[in-house]
C-alpha cells in the first residue's frame, strides 16, 4: 500500500477516528468491560449494526462507484452466515451429545456419536442424516474458509454469466434479485441440508466458550465487528483511490468509453462484484452469531433492497455515507418497529410506527432521490473546502 | 506509406436497411483522410465495424503487417491493438479532472490486477504534460473535466486518443459544435497527429475538410461513391448529384 494513500484520503483518516472513538466508548459503558450503561442487548444492536455498515460499504462501491444496482447482496452476507452458522452449530451440538453420552457403560462409537448429532440438528426436518454439504462443518478453518469462498464463487460464477452478455441496468438487477430469491426458496426446503425455514439457531454460543458470558461474548463480537468495518473500509478506499477507481467510476458514468479506451469492462466488473460479495459474507459471518439465528427469509429480496435504500439515503459514491446510512436508517427502523417510537394520536386515527415506519422510509427514500442525490454524506460537502 | 487498416467487401443490414453496402476503404499510415457523405451514407456504421461495435454480414477487415482479422476481436482488443475512436459526441468522464482522463487513456497494461498494482511514474506524468500542451490544456489539469467548455472537451477526448498511443485514430465530427478559432486548432491538432500515424476524420462541414489538406473518401448509400483530393471528388458529376448538389444548392 502506498504510503501516501491515507494522507491523499483525508475522509478515511477521520472516518477510522470517528470509529475508534465510538468503539471506545461503548467499551467504556459496557457490562463487560466497564460500567454498566450499555446493555449487553445493545451492544449485540450495535455490533451488528457495524456489521451491516460494512455491507453497506459493499453495496456502495458496486453501485455508487461502478454503476452495478444489485439487489442481491444479501444472498452473499446470508451464505456467509451459513457458512459460519454450520461450524457453531455443529461444534455446540457436538458438544452437548458427548456430554450426555459420557455417562455410558459402552464407550459410543463414532457413529453413534455421528448419528446422534444428526439427530439432533436435523430431528426438526425429520432427518438423521448428515447432509453432503456439511462435510466441513467439523472443522472451523474449512468453515471460515466456506464464507469467503462460497459468496464468492456464487459472485464469481454469476457475474460471470451476466456481465460477458452484457446485461446492465434494470435488467441486472432484476437478475439478481432472481438470484437471492432463488436462493432464498431453495434454503426455504427442508431437504436443502440447511434446515428449511427452521434455519440454524443457538448461533449465540460459542462452542469452547460455554462459561464465558454473553456480555462478554457480545463486547468481543463487537470489537471484532469494528476492526473488520475498519479494515473493509480501508481496503475498498484503498482500491477505489488511484487508476482503478477512476475506470470502475468512468464505467459507471460512460462503459462504451471504457471500453473504446482499450479495458475489458466485463473483468472489472466482476472484480468489483466479486471483491463487494466476498466482504458481505465476512459481515455476514459476524452479523449471524450476533443475531443468534439465521433463516432463508433473512436473504429474501426485501433485505436487499433495504440495502439499496440505505445506501442512497446515506449518499452513494462515498464509503462513509454508506456507512451514515446503513447505521441511521438500521437503527432507526429497530426503534420504530421495536415500539420504541410512542404512537401519534391525531384524535380519528392513531399512528402505530410499527405499520407506518415503511410508509415514512419510504417517503424518506423518495425525498432524498428527489431533493438530496447526494444523501446524507452529501452534507459534509458544506463542511470540508473543495479540494482543488 | 503503408497499409495499415484494409476493408474490403463490407456490407452490414439493420432490419432490412443496408446500412454499409460492399464498402473497401484502405488506410495508409502515417495518412490523414477525410471521409464525408450525406446522413445515413455509413459513415459512422463504417467506424462502428472497425472498432468492433458491430459486426458486418460479409467482408473483410484486415489490420496491420500481420493482416490479422479485426471482425473476431472485442471492441478493447481492438483499441489494444491501436486504434482509438473519439465519438460524435464528446465523452469524456466528467466526474473526474482532466489529468485523470488522461491518466487512464494513457497506453499501459489494461488488466484489473495490473491497474490494481499501478503507481503514477514520473515518465507518465511527463506524458501527461505533453499531451495537455499538444490539446492546449495545460492550464486546466487539475479541473474536473465536467467544467470544460464543448470544444475543451473536444480536445480533451482527441488527448485521451492521443494518450492512447494508436497507429490509427478515427475521429468522428470533432468540429461540430465548435467556433471557428476553435475548429482552426482542432485542424492542427489532427493534422500534427497524422505525421505520425493514420487519421480518419469523419466530418459534414466542407470548409473544415478542406482544410485539413488531405484525401477524401466520398461516401453514399453504403459505399464509395469517389475518392481523391477534395477539388477532384467535388467535380465528379455523381458526388455534385447526390450531395453537394443538394447541400449546395
Amino acid at each position: 500500500m502506498h504510503k501516501s494513500f491515507i494522507f491523499h484520503n483525508p475522509s478515511v483518516l477521520w472516518f477510522l477516528l470517528a470509529l475508534a472513538l465510538f468503539t471506545m466508548a461503548v467499551t467504556v459503558l459496557s457490562e463487560a468491560f466497564g460500567v454498566g450503561l450499555v446493555s449487553t442487548s445493545f451492544v449485540k444492536t450495535l455490533g451488528k449494526t457495524l456489521c451491516l455498515c460494512l455491507i453497506a460499504i459493499a453495496m456502495d462501491v458496486v453501485w455508487g462507484y461502478c454503476g452495478i444496482l444489485s439487489l442481491g447482496h444479501f444472498a452473499f452476507f446470508g451464505t456467509g452466515g451459513y457458512a459460519i452458522g454450520m461450524w457453531l452449530m455443529y461444534a455446540r451440538t457436538e458438544g452437548i451429545v458427548a456430554a450426555s453420552l459420557e455417562g455410558q457403560a459402552i464407550p459410543p462409537t463414532p457413529q453413534e456419536i455421528s448419528d446422534a448429532i444428526g439427530t439432533q440438528i436435523f430431528g426438526v426436518v425429520g432427518s438423521s442424516e448428515f447432509p453432503a454439504i456439511w462435510a466441513f462443518a467439523d472443522s472451523l478453518v474449512l468453515q471460515l474458509l466456506m464464507v469467503v469462498l462460497v459468496p464468492g464463487l456464487l459472485a464469481l460464477v454469476f457475474g460471470w454469466l451476466a456481465f460477458r452478455s452484457r446485461v446492465t441496468g434494470v435488467y441486472l438487477s432484476i437478475l439478481t434479485q432472481a438470484m437471492t430469491l432463488a436462493l432464498s426458496l431453495y434454503l426455504f426446503q427442508n431437504d436443502s441440508g440447511l434446515r428449511g425455514n427452521n434455519g440454524l439457531s443457538g448461533l449465540q454460543n460459542i462452542p469452547g466458550f460455554e462459561d464465558t458470558s454473553q456480555a462478554t461474548i457480545s463486547m468481543v463480537f463487537f470489537l471484532v465487528s469494528a476492526i473488520a468495518l475498519a479494515a473493509g473500509y480501508v481496503l475498498f478506499a484503498w482500491v477505489m483511490s488511484g487508476k482503478m477507481g477512476s475506470v470502475v467510476q468512468g464505467i459507471r458514468d460512460n462503459e462504451a468509453r471504457v471500453r473504446f479506451l482499450g479495458y475489458h469492462v466485463e473483468s472489472y466488473k466482476l472484480f468489483v462484484f466479486t471483491l463487494t460479495a466476498v466482504i458481505a459474507g465476512i459481515a455476514g459471518a459476524l452479523y449471524y452469531p450476533q443475531a443468534g439465528i439465521i433463516n432463508p427469509a433473512e436473504i429474501a429480496p426485501i433485505a436487499s433492497i433495504y440495502l439499496a435504500v440505505w445506501v442512497a439515503i446515506g449518499g452513494r459514491g462515498r464509503l462513509y455515507g454508506a456507512v451514515i446510512g446503513a447505521a441511521f436508517v438500521s437503527l432507526l427502523s429497530s426503534w420504530f418497529t421495536g415500539g420504541g417510537a410512542p404512537a401519534i394520536n391525531l384524535g380519528f386515527y392513531t399512528i402505530q410506527w410499527t405499520d407506518w415506519w415503511l410508509v415514512l422510509l419510504g417517503v424518506s427514500f423518495v425525498c432524498v432521490t428527489l431533493f438530496f442525490p447526494k444523501g446524507i454524506g452529501g452534507l459534509f460537502d458544506y463542511l470540508v473546502r473543495k479540494p482543488s | 506509406m503503408s497499409t495499415l487498416l484494409e476493408v474490403s467487401g463490407v456490407s452490414v443490414t439493420f432490419d432490412g436497411f443496408r446500412a454499409i453496402n460492399n464498402l473497401s476503404i484502405q488506410i495508409a499510415e502515417p495518412e490523414l483522410r477525410a471521409v464525408i457523405g450525406p446522413n445515413g451514407a455509413g459513415k459512422t456504421t463504417f467506424m462502428d465495424i472497425v472498432t468492433g461495435k458491430t459486426r458486418p454480414d460479409e467482408g473483410q477487415v484486415v489490420w496491420g503487417e500481420k493482416n490479422i482479422s479485426l471482425l473476431g476481436m472485442s471492441e478493447s482488443q481492438i483499441a489494444n491493438a491501436g486504434i482509438g475512436r473519439k465519438f460524435q459526441k464528446p465523452t469524456v468522464f466528467e466526474d473526474q479532472s482532466v489529468r485523470q482522463n488522461l491518466a487512464m487513456a494513457l497506453k499501459n497494461p489494461r488488466g484489473p490486477f495490473s491497474v490494481l498494482r499501478h503507481r503514477k511514474t514520473a515518465d507518465g506524468a511527463a506524458k501527461i504534460e505533453a499531451i495537455a500542451d499538444e490539446i492546449g490544456l495545460t492550464d486546466h489539469l487539475t479541473r474536473s473535466a465536467g467544467e470544460l467548455s464543448h470544444g475543451q472537451k473536444q480536445w480533451l477526448e482527441i488527448g485521451m486518443l492521443l494518450a492512447q498511443d494508436p497507429r490509427l485514430l478515427l475521429v468522428d465530427e470533432p468540429a461540430a459544435g465548435m467556433t471557428a478559432q476553435e475548429r482552426e486548432k482542432t485542424t492542427d491538432i489532427l493534422k500534427r497527429a497524422a505525421e505520425t500515424r493514420a487519421v480518419v476524420v469523419v466530418e459534414h462541414d466542407m470548409e473544415f475538410v478542406r482544410r485539413l489538406e488531405c484525401k477524401v473518401t466520398v461516401l453514399h448509400e453504403g459505399s464509395v461513391l469517389a475518392e481523391g483530393s477534395l477539388d477532384h471528388v467535388t467535380k465528379d458529376q455523381s458526388v455534385i448529384d447526390v450531395y453537394l448538389g443538394r447541400s449546395d444548392a
